[in-house]
């Protein structure tokens, strides 16, 4: 699936860097490298899981994909138009092709609104409906997701997590996109809800044809619902690759940690698994280390690591990754590959 | 609310009802605010039509029946003039009430836009939150009385003396309070600018100017209606000041601070002559503060319903 349709999202050498300003005269001294250097193709059709530790810019990359951010370089086209550098006013027309699903439910709604005005609030904005046609698409909406039509005129404080979500996924279906970024739309959830809001996430995008960016930190969560998943780490992502493939055999020694830390829930393989344990701490996205961004906490780091960034390159079809251990200045490291039977059952 | 009414009917639910409605619904539940309501009703209604009913006119001096006290025909009294004080506080108290409302109504409508515009633009805040500081460090009485030494003349030959001096006092005193709304809405904008909503909102592509009606002005309603209600009472008390100082209206013509202002002489002879006028402004305060307090709760849905 994930190699057959065409990209929808096309993301180029993505970077935001916000600016740190300090002083009396509040000069600027630096910049918080949040996203440095992003490429993604993200094909019609398909979830892209987008994961990584907190503050590795994930989320950051989710905002600047929609133009919530003016971002700093590069490039982004969804749908073929190019939409990083329109200013917002025309961009205003291409706002109904992408959404967003907020991360928290309580503060993603305007607690002065009702669930009628909050899902109703786009078509104010983009369709002239009258007040009939408004309040049934409303009601279309509501039931697309689960909600009681009895609820439109309830306000948000009256509702559970779970239906709060869906709230904000109606608000993001009332025009019809093609692409959602669902910014770690089950984080902030109890478990037995994420899963509802999971399962709800794909039925809509089969019955809709959706394409998400998903973006989360929980790895089981993604492999469940991701066709392919690319891994973050301090502005930069390091590995892309099918779900399967990815979860299988990681190539990047950062995955390779991040999945040994995913509990496994069976205790015997639990026992005789080898955990990854990185030391330190991430390093600050001001002021990022020189060569690879990994190479102060790499477990199997090397001189040239220290030194040269790796490129991102595909590294066997479909199969991106930024390391040395993979890349042509390290052909013979690359074949030894780690032993990954350990690490994922 | 009507919770059976609509979940039993599955389909052709009512439309949803105005919030109005849910807003009334709730002001009706706070006890102090009805109470106020009613109070700032029957004071309103007292100086707005008591005039038309009171035989009295407040400038008619009877120099025989000075310094009288409660009688039937003189229920307030009268002062060391022989004026009616019950035609007078009502007159005084449209005149009051006017003034506190208009300059009001002013201050918090430049105190919001300078608030709401310094927050949600950050090109724009840091000059205007310059200006803010600077109407705050500047000295209120010199300024107000430059202002009517350079305007009273031109405004009264425009609009004859009263409404000229009502215009200039209203406009002295709603551009020299509307700061500290500014100050408190603008930090609400800030924080509210951040949230999600917001963001969801932009990712929709809302305009600003449609963000700030729908989703920054009515989450900053909170602070604004209590500027506001205190406002009312501060405007009152402004205006007293001023007069007292002869910087307002002349002093023949009766305001409830001018009222209270002029009887403080004799506070030890004619204390009813200074309580009077005090409870009138004190009332009113109170009465609007209560107002403001129900309309608060019943404009957050967060507590109505409660």
């Amino acid at each position: 699936m994930a190699e057959a349709g065409r990209p929808l999202v096309r993301i180029r050498e993505l970077k935001m860097h916000f600016p740190i300003h300090a002083g009396l005269l509040g000069r600027r001294i630096g910049e918080v490298k949040a996203v440095d250097g992003v490429s993604l193709d993200i094909i019609e059709g398909e979830t892209l899981g987008l994961v990584g530790e907190s503050g590795c810019g994930k989320s950051t990359v989710g905002r600047c994909v929609i133009r919530l951010y003016d971002i700093t370089e590069g490039s982004i086209a969804i749908d073929g138009a190019d939409i990083s550098r329109v200013d917002q006013t025309s961009l205003r027309r291409l706002r109904p092709k992408m959404q967003m699903i907020f991360q928290d439910p309580h503060a993603s709604l305007n607690p002065r609104m009702t669930v009628a005005g909050i899902i109703g609030e786009p078509l104010d904005e983009h369709l002239a409906l009258s007040r009939e046609q408004k309040l049934a698409r409303v009601y279309e909406l509501m039931d697309a997701v689960g909600l009681h039509r009895a609820f439109a005129r309830r306000y948000p404080h009256e509702f559970s997590g779970g239906q709060r979500q869906r709230i904000g996924i109606a608000r993001a279906l009332a025009l019809n996109p093609k692409f959602i970024v669902c910014d770690e739309p089950i984080a902030a959830l109890d478990v037995s809800i994420q899963a509802q809001i999971v399962n709800l996430l794909e039925e809509l995008q089969e019955a809709f044809g959706l394409t998400y960016l998903f973006i989360s930190h929980d790895l089981s969560m993604v492999r469940h619902i991701a066709d392919r998943v690319a891994v973050m780490y301090l502005g930069k992502i390091v590995e892309l690759a099918d779900r399967e493939r990815l979860y299988a055999d990681p190539a990047h020694p950062y995955t390779q940690a991040l999945l040994s830390a995913v509990p496994e829930p069976d205790p015997e393989h639990e026992r005789h698994r080898r955990h990854i344990i990185l030391k330190g701490d991430v390093p600050s996205p001001a002021n990022p280390p020189r060569g690879c961004n990994f190479s102060t906490r790499c477990p199997r780091v090397m001189d040239i690591c220290r030194q040269i960034e790796p490129e991102f390159l595909e590294v066997s079809p479909g199969r991106f990754t930024a390391c040395h251990l993979h890349g042509t200045t390290a052909q013979k490291n690359g074949e030894q590959q780690p032993s990954t039977t350990q690490l994922t059952h | 609310m009507n919770e059976a009414v609509t979940t039993k009917r599955e389909f052709g639910l009512p439309p949803p009802r105005s919030q109005w409605w849910d807003v009334w619904d709730q002001f009706r539940t706070h006890k102090g605010a009805l109470a106020g309501l009613a109070i700032f009703t029957a004071i309103l209604l007292a100086v707005v039509i008591g005039p038309w009913l009171w035989p009295y006119d407040p400038t008619y001096a009877d120099l025989r029946s000075r310094n009288a006290g409660f009688s039937l025909v003189h229920p307030f009294g009268t002062d060391q003039l022989g004026r009616d004080l019950l035609a007078r506080m009502m007159a005084g108290g449209m005149v009051s009430l006017a003034v506190g409302m208009t300059a009001m109504l002013l201050s918090v409508v430049l105190g919001t836009l300078i608030g709401v515009v310094a927050g949600y633009f950050r090109r724009l805040d840091g000059p205007l939150m310059r200006l803010t500081d600077l109407f705050l460090a500047l000295p209120l009485l010199p300024l107000l009385l430059v202002m009517v030494m350079l305007f009273r003349e031109a405004l009264s030959r425009r609009f004859g003396p009263e409404t000229g001096i009502f215009i200039l006092i209203v406009t002295a005193i709603g551009i020299t309070s509307w700061m500290h709304t500014a100050r408190i809405v603008r930090g609400e904008v800030l924080a509210l600018k951040e949230r999600e909503f917001v963001l969801a909102s932009r990712s929709i592509g809302t305009p600003p100017r449609r963000m700030i009606t729908r989703h920054i002005l009515p989450n900053v309603m909170s602070p604004i209606m209590v500027s506001a209600t205190l406002g009312i009472a501060n405007a009152i008390i402004t205006e007293s000041a001023l007069s007292f100082l002869g910087l307002g209206f002349p002093p023949d013509f009766p305001t409830w601070g001018r009222l209270l202002f002029d009887a403080v002489d004799q506070l030890q002879l004619y204390p009813s002559r200074v309580i009077l006028p005090g409870v009138a402004i004190s009332l009113t305060v109170l009465s609007v503060n209560y107002i403001g307090d129900g309309l608060r709760d019943a404009l957050d849905p967060r507590i109505r319903g409660r």
